[in-house]
């Protein structure tokens, strides 16, 4: 259990997969610019990778790892991926509108955030098992949850700013990050 | 201007992926701390844009409209996978030093980006040259990044000690937040000296600017509005 706790502190907090992996910049700099839309991405990001990262996890044990094909993983994890959104979509569609709703526009974008093909093949490269996996999505879902919605707060109260001209757009942006990520540093002295 | 030659000084400069379109940032951000990284993966990067195009080039009478996306992701993700494997064999130094961002290659934006923009609708040679442009653009901009952040984080340019010793290094810049910043400077100098970026005419075209979808979506950049 305790293992388990660390490795959701881990990859949500020490390893932010935004911040210190650089996994996901392409939503993290676009999405943040409203702070609804990032949680609602947010939430969505969590739930998918969390999904992906069993299901990566139960086919490379299950599947791929006895059949001596471990170098087919990519192909295959990019595939179950783009499956999975598709199916999480229409499952969301019929079963629950409200959650859709909300998150509909953002479920295409998962497919193509490397965070979720990044954790797939991290927890392989770790050896991780299924619960072990799971954590490990679940953490990652939650750091880039935090990192998206920490930088829209920041970007709404930046909007307000009279900046110079050339800061204005991507810089001003990357430059949050930047202060975020030593921030986000601090947390590596964490005694675990 | 020979079309072909036109293709690699429309990757290099022009619509520079990293630069001006700001595609691929992820692998940009994470691979230079190092010049020499940045040349490993950026070279990667073109073996596998430039074969992804030609393969892509080839089928695209063949490939259904309906499902064309799985399919570029397929051939993306099979030539990657060789790269990846013939990496791991002859250049296992680059391999550990790019690790997990090798697989990654299959995620790049520029490389499904240049596949929906151009390679699907363009003659196998052009392709190719397209790919090589385009590969050597982020080539370069990985490879500027990484020297400007080793120089400062750690004194030594390509591994070669050029501050002084005396100089105690920023070693800021060589983690990760040195990545976002050092980004954002070359970009400030880009506005600065009034290069416009393809993220802020997407901006402006109400774009949000995430990865593929919105290459697929704002592929044709409406007039630029001055």
């Amino acid at each position: 259990m305790n293992s388990l706790i660390l490795i959701i502190v881990s990859c949500a907090l020490i390893n932010n997969v935004v911040l210190n992996q650089f996994l996901g910049i392409c939503s993290f700099l676009g999405v943040s610019q409203q702070m609804k839309a990032s949680a609602s991405l947010g939430g969505a990001v969590i739930f998918v990778i969390t999904v992906a990262s069993a299901v990566a996890s139960l086919l490379y044990d299950n599947v791929l790892s006895p059949l001596g094909l471990d170098y087919m993983k990519t192909i295959v994890f990019i595939l179950v991926i783009a499956a999975l959104v598709q199916i999480v979509e229409m499952f969301l569609k019929k079963s629950s509108p409200s959650i859709y709703k909300a998150l509909g526009i953002y479920l295409p974008l998962i497919t193509t955030n490397c965070a979720v093909l990044g954790i797939a093949l991290t927890n392989v490269q770790n050896e991780f098992n299924l619960i072990q996996s799971i954590a490990a999505g679940f953490g990652t879902g939650v750091g880039y949850t935090v990192a998206i919605v920490l930088l829209a707060g920041i970007r709404s109260r930046i909007r307000e700013e009279d900046l110079p001209e050339p800061l204005r757009g991507a810089p001003i942006v990357l430059i949050s990050a930047a202060l975020m990520s030593i921030a986000f540093m601090g947390f590596s002295g964490l005694a675990l | 201007m020979n079309k072909y030659i036109e293709r690699l000084y429309n990757g290099l400069i022009k619509e520079n992926p990293t630069l001006i379109l700001m595609l691929g940032m992820c692998p940009t951000l994470a691979v230079s701390t190092k010049a020499v990284n940045g040349i490993g993966m950026g070279l990667s990067t073109m073996a596998v844009l430039i074969l992804s195009n030609l393969v892509i080039s080839l089928l695209r009478k063949v490939i259904p409209d309906a499902v064309r996306l799985p399919s570029y992701i397929v051939i993306v993700a099979s030539l990657v996978t060789v790269t990846e494997l013939l990496i791991e064999a002859y250049l296992p130094a680059l391999y550990d030093a790019l690790g997990i961002y090798i697989p990654l290659i299959v995620v790049n934006c520029i490389i499904l980006g240049r596949a929906e923009a151009y390679a699907n609708k363009n003659t196998p040679g052009l392709a190719v040259m397209d790919g090589i442009g385009m590969g050597l653009g982020f080539t370069v901009a990985l490879t500027l990044a990484g020297l400007i952040r080793e120089v400062l984080g750690s004194g030594t340019a390509f591994g070669m000690q050029i501050l002084p010793r005396s100089m105690e290094p920023i070693s800021i810049f060589v983690q990760p937040p040195g990545a976002f910043l050092v980004i954002a400077f070359i970009i400030i100098v880009q506005n600065a000296l009034g290069i416009r970026t393809r993220q802020r005419q997407l901006v402006e075209n109400g774009c949000d600017g995430a990865c593929a979808t919105c290459t697929a979506v704002c592929n044709e950049p409406k007039e630029e509005a001055k």
